[in-house]
């Protein structure tokens, strides 16, 4: 379990902190300052280095050839193009001399700083100052770079993502300026209210039609589930929510089309989601029944003269459970995160709306975070079916 | 190789499956028409016939259910066979575009989702020890993921479009066909033809792809038959969300605008969208079932 937690925390990682880029530009678009974007950085902390690191790149300066700076206030000193004003911090430049020139964010008084020796040399930007000019002189670098220094070497965003999700912390929606953990915890209990009869729904009606293909295993009843189940995996289910809303609730009138107020607002949408499932559970419930019913305690309950129904419900079906439980199990997480489509459509406020808004609207912490507890939950129900397991059957044992 | 052949008589001498090939192949037929169709109207610098906006032409209904018979439409607009959407685009040809953008989603993503998978479940079930337990543990860590928002997430990180789609169906789904390659491969191991070879001194490369892989080929086949729907189903999902193809006629993009004017009694292109996708997953879905029956009656109990 241990290994696939730090897998999952690693993966979701890569994802949204390596390849997905800088999130500052997702969040305020293409044509947002730099500055605007480094005040952003600052504040999720996405300004620090990735895995490990003293220094971090300072959004101020691209990659500048050196040859193409102007001249600067002094002899021999050449300007560096800042953005904007550095904030306070330690910056490096890879210049033998570099001459910044602070100015008080309180009265706008200036002084200067020199740092000069082997390049890169360092400035201090001290606290309740702004670094408004740059100016590097002596032995000049092809590429001009200008870090900041991390509080120390693990002053870094894996190690800062780790830290705030052992802690609970699950930082704040960009789109809605509110703790994530709040918006969760908004939308988990409307979640439920829609996945749980689905779930329950679901695995009653598939364990019976299983229950009937495979008694009557090869005849017309078997032959027609089947056929029917396979009809109902193909539908897609977009096809399923459009139509039951547009055919059952807008044209019949049977059902409230949009909203969350009663249990009469969740009947369709619990009734879709039930048969669009149907069809994939049906069959894995006949095949599992099927794996028992040709074991030999069957024919010795046969044989000594109780009723079919009675094998198979009391002594087949019992059997099969195992597998009915393992498969259900593994849907368990999923009731929380919800369903997207039925809950958008249906304008249920659970999680499954609550993500797919974030997607849309690029909100990358409630993403993030609903994938990250999506994951754990499911390893957590994984273990705790496992250890299930070795309380409902002896035979297997924990190793 | 004769084996191969072999299956697809078996497969075409019931009449079930004859028709799914059939369905299949048709379909076929229709995505390389919509390939040709779009690389043509891109070389030329045209607008492609199945973007074709005519304002006079919006809403025609499908040439066999006009009140006026198939020749009642309005002044210059071409026959619509399946009726026109509300830009006046001909729906049929949209259809086929729609096709073509489904072969490359369910082709793709098989691209990425197959190798992989039988990649890392041949290294994991050969090798064993802690390369079997990397495998395991990555495959546990992917499975472990909300399946469809992680497809989302992907898509989103990676920027709208197709590539999006790929990423995000591929990445997920490689997960089950390893699982069911490393069981196989860790059943073969131990088998007297392996052992053979390896006595021969031959390499661990050769004994895994040269004499195992074939093997276990049934595999891969069923494995495409089963992604292949499931892919075209995501990225109708997908696309119908936004998140996936823009500007293009996918089935999603299609239903999404279809759905916006189903209320004002257009029925017809949600109607042709619909049966478009429904016939190829559901010859997909009956041919991936008769597959794994000919093939592997194993692995018939597995959900995927």
């Amino acid at each position: 379990m241990l290994p696939t937690t730090f897998g999952v925390v690693a993966l979701t990682f890569l994802l949204f902190h390596v390849v997905g880029g800088s999130p500052a530009e997702v969040v305020l678009g293409k044509n947002a300052t730099a500055e605007a974007l480094a005040a952003f950085d600052a504040r999720y902390g996405y300004d620090r280095p990735l895995l490990a690191g003293r220094w971090s790149a300072v959004r101020a300066l691209g990659e500048t050839p050196a040859a193409r700076l102007e001249e600067g206030g002094a002899p021999g000193l050449r300007r560096v193009p800042l953005a904007y004003a550095l904030p306070p911090g330690v910056y490096r430049v890879n210049a033998g001399l570099a001459v910044a020139v602070l100015r008080a964010v309180a009265d706008g008084a200036e002084r200067e700083v020199r740092a000069e020796g082997r390049a890169p040399v360092s400035v201090e930007v001290p606290e309740g100052w702004r670094a408004a000019r740059l100016e590097v002189g002596g032995a000049l670098p092809d590429v001009l770079r200008l870090g900041r220094r991390n509080a120390g070497l693990w002053d870094t965003q894996f190690f800062h993502y780790c830290r705030a999700l052992a802690c609970g912390d699950l930082g704040v929606s960009s789109e809605l300026h509110q703790p994530v953990a709040r918006v969760l915890a908004e939308g988990v209990g409307p979640s439920l209210a829609l996945t749980v009869p689905i779930l329950l729904g679901g695995t009653l009606v598939g364990v019976m039609l299983g229950l009937v293909c495979a008694a009557w295993r090869g005849c017309v009843a078997d032959r027609l589930i089947l056929a029917g189940s396979t009809v109902l995996m193909s539908v897609n289910y977009v096809i399923w929510v459009l139509a039951g809303q547009y055919l059952l609730a807008f044209r019949l009138r049977l059902f409230p089309i949009w909203g969350f107020e009663s249990a009469a607002f969740l009947t369709l949408p619990v009734l879709i989601g039930i048969v669009s499932g149907l069809g994939r559970d049906v069959r894995f419930y006949r095949a599992a029944i099927l794996d028992e019913i040709y074991r030999p305690y069957v024919r010795t309950a046969r044989a000594k003269g109780l009723s079919g129904a009675r094998v198979m419900v009391r002594h087949v079906l019992r059997n099969s459970l195992i597998q009915v439980v393992t498969y259900v199990s593994l849907s368990v997480p999923f009731l929380f995160t919800g369903s997207l489509m039925l809950e958008s459509f249906f304008g249920i406020p659970g999680l499954g709306s609550v993500s797919l808004n974030a997607v849309h609207s690029s909100d990358m912490a409630v993403v993030r975070a609903v994938v990250v507890l999506g994951a754990l939950l499911y390893q957590s129900v994984n273990l705790l079916t496992d250890l299930c397991y070795a309380w409902l059957d002896p035979r297997v044992r924990l190793g | 190789m004769a084996e191969q052949s072999n299956i697809l008589r078996r497969l075409w001498r019931r009449w079930d499956t004859r028709l799914c090939l059939a369905v299949i192949v048709a379909y076929c037929c229709a995505a390389l028409y919509g390939e040709a169709m779009y690389h043509s109207a891109r070389l030329a610098d045209r607008t492609a016939a199945y973007n074709q906006v005519r304002e006079g032409c919006r809403y025609v209904p499908p040439a066999f259910a006009r009140a006026g018979g198939w020749r009642a439409r309005p002044e210059g607009c071409p026959l619509y066979l399946f009726g026109s959407d509300n830009l006046g685009r001909d729906v049929g040809l949209r259809l086929v575009q729609g096709a073509r953008i489904a072969f490359h989603v369910g082709i793709m993503t098989s691209l990425i989702a197959i190798p992989l998978g039988v990649l890392l479940g041949c290294l994991g079930g050969y090798f064993g020890g802690r390369t079997d337990s990397l495998v395991v543990w990555l495959c546990a860590t992917v499975a472990s993921m909300p399946g469809l928002l992680f497809i989302l997430a992907i898509a989103m990180v990676v920027g709208q479009g197709l590539l999006g789609v790929y990423l995000g169906i591929g990445l997920t789904t490689w997960v089950g066909v390893c699982r069911n390659v490393r069981a196989e491969v860790l059943k073969h191991r131990g088998r007297a033809y392996v052992q053979a070879a390896r006595v021969l001194g031959y390499g661990h490369g050769r004994i895994l792809f040269r004499h195992i892989l074939p093997n276990v080929g049934h595999i891969v086949l069923i494995a495409f038959s089963v992604r292949f729907p499931a892919s075209v189903a995501t990225e109708v999902f997908i696309s119908f969300l936004g998140i996936g193809v823009q500007g293009e006629p996918s089935w999603g993009v299609m239903i999404n605008n279809a759905r916006l004017r189903l209320w004002q009694g257009v029925w017809w292109e949600m109607t042709f969208v619909t049966a478009a996708i429904f016939a190829l997953v559901l010859a997909f879905n009956h041919l991936a079932d008769v597959l794994r029956d000919l093939l592997d009656p194993a692995l018939r109990t597995e959900a995927e």
